[in-house]
């Protein structure tokens, strides 16, 4: 006897228990699935929500404003120190001249500058960090606030610290739901397994008495969970696939009243790999802690 | 060989159901375990297959204490046994074939093979034509001889049963004992534990009896 063959003795036992008793095991896959579901379905939306700030993001900038009696000199000095920094991707100058035409030109406003006698604006550098963490955005906010030739700095990382903010905290919610319920899915196995060696305590009994090892005893249980972990993981696939179908287009068409472009995707191969190895695990786990409290050692009946 | 020495067994909360019994079974004897019930027959048969531990004394199989045994290597010694015991009867979900087929699933027996020897086991007793039955539709002396062919079907050197005539017309448990005088005659070593001793007085057993957990000499 080999070894394989052993293992898929106990394989094809555990199929024909879960196949013996359609409605019970299609119930607990539901149960299964519902519990999985929910996070899943939160993960992959963070998820495209997190590609979304990664792309808006792309070009994040900080807005430096020189002081209006900044000299050549010094507005030279400063764009010396900006190129020299390596945390600074790119640079731009915007002239006072050039930011008052750009401000004409904008609808609305040229009547505004019209009025003007005397330009108000000052000179800037428009700097693009090359990290977009919100702690080098910070550290860059800090060190050239305090240069002297400048006189106001803006900083368009609000929105973007608050969303990865949000984002983080997302995932932090989902990964707490997702331990919540991968708790359930283990119980519920646990409790399945317990019903079934309740009721399988007689032919348990003649197996070790018959000379079978603990572990081939306990087998087909192992088998039974992880099968229907991975039946409650395929359930929960389908059903995320089908919720994200449905909410898709109405997240999209509330995006793109703010101008933004979302494209909805997923589950993609990795995350519903991820989805049914941990059902499968989880279903497994559950059996043997079930297994380790329920079978004892004796055939004794 | 199979040698009890000063065994006593204590149930938890109970009295005790075997007292200080020595006494050695012999390779290829017929032995006959008699006395009431409740005098610690079932007790004794199970402490040779590690069903149940002495609380003092040891019991050894072919020179192995069973007491000593590992819990992994316990599977190992039951299955150089056959054993008929009454918890552990039929399984009634499943055909007479299938039932006798256990023990070889247990070994991973390949499936062509253990057929062969499934249904060489049936014919042994006799109930090869009941092969496709379930366990409900036989007779009480039908599913014993399943029983017993679940039991031989490993080939074991050694067999024990626990009460194998109990509750069987005459006629059936005449059957059943020549059957296993049958056994004997082919050099297994029978250990019978039951308190209608006359049927096995004919084929020359040794017969030991036991009253409240001792020994009668
Ligand atoms: N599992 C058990 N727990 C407690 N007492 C038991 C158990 N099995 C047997 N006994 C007691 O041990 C004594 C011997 O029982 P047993 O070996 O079954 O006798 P027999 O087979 O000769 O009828 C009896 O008094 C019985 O009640
Ligand atoms: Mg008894």
């Amino acid at each position: 006897m080999s070894a394989l063959y052993v293992q898929r003795m106990a394989l094809g036992q555990a199929s024909r228990r879960l196949a013996g008793k359609p409605l019970s095991t299609l119930l607990s896959a539901i149960v299964i699935a519902i519990a999985l579901t929910l996070p899943a379905l939160g993960y992959v939306l963070i998820d495209n929500l997190a590609g979304l700030a990664r792309g808006v993001s792309g070009q994040p900038e900080i807005s430096l404003f020189l002081k209006l009696d900044a000299t050549p000199e010094q507005t030279r000095a400063l764009e010396a120190q900006l190129r020299a920094d390596s945390r600074i991707a790119a640079l731009r100058f915007v002239p006072r001249d050039a930011a008052l035409k750009q401000l004409a030109q904008r609808g609305g406003f040229a009547e505004v500058t019209g009025l003007l006698t005397d330009n108000p604006l000052p000179d800037a550098f428009v700097i693009e960090p090359r990290s977009e963490n919100p702690e080098a955005f910070e550290a860059l906010r800090r060190d050239y606030a305090a240069a002297p030739q400048i006189a106001h700095l803006q900083l368009d990382s609000g929105w973007v610290e608050r969303l990865h903010a949000l984002i983080d905290l997302g995932r932090s919610a989902m990964l707490l739901l997702g331990g919540i319920f991968a708790a359930a899915l283990v119980i519920v196995t646990f409790n399945t397994i317990r019903l079934q060696i309740l009721t399988q305590r007689h032919e348990i009994a003649v197996l070790l008495l018959l000379g079978a090892t603990r572990d081939f005893v306990r087998r087909p249980f192992l088998y039974f969970g992880a099968l229907q972990g991975l039946l409650g993981g395929l359930l929960a696939w389908g059903s995320v696939a089908a919720l994200l179908r449905l909410v898709a287009p109405r997240l999209e068409g509330l995006a793109q009243r703010y101008s933004i472009v979302l494209d909805i995707g997923g589950p993609h191969l990795p995350e519903v790999l991820v989805l049914l190895v941990t059902a499968t695990v989880l279903g497994w786990l559950g059996a043997a802690l079930s297994v380790r409290r329920h079978l004892h050692d004796g055939p004794a009946d | 060989m199979i040698r009890f020495d000063a065994v006593t067994k204590r149930y938890p909360g109970g009295q005790e159901a075997l007292s200080g019994v020595t006494t050695e079974i012999r390779h290829g004897e017929l032995l006959v375990l008699a006395g009431h019930s409740g005098a610690g027959k079932s007790t004794l048969l199970k402490l040779i297959a590690g069903l149940e531990t002495p609380s003092s004394g040891s019991v050894s199989v072919n020179g192995q204490d069973i007491g000593r045994l590992k819990a992994t290597q316990l599977p190992y010694l039951r299955r150089s046994l056959g054993l008929v015991m009454q918890e552990h009867r039929l399984l009634l979900d499943r055909s007479v074939f299938d039932n006798v087929m256990l023990p070889l699933l247990v070994t991973g027996e390949r499936p062509q093979d253990a057929s062969k020897r499934v249904r060489a086991a049936l014919e042994r007793v006799g109930m090869l034509e009941h092969e496709r039955a379930m366990p409900v539709t036989l007779s009480g002396g039908e599913q014993q001889r399943a029983a017993i062919a679940r039991a031989i079907v490993n080939r074991p050197s050694i067999l024990i049963a626990d009460e194998p005539t109990a509750h069987l017309d005459p006629a059936y448990a005449r059957e059943i004992a020549a059957l296993f005088r049958d056994f004997h005659a082919a050099g297994v070593t029978l250990i019978l534990a039951t308190h209608d001793d006359t049927l096995f007085s004919p084929y020359g057993a040794r017969r030991i009896e036991l009253a409240r957990g001792k020994l009668l000499s």
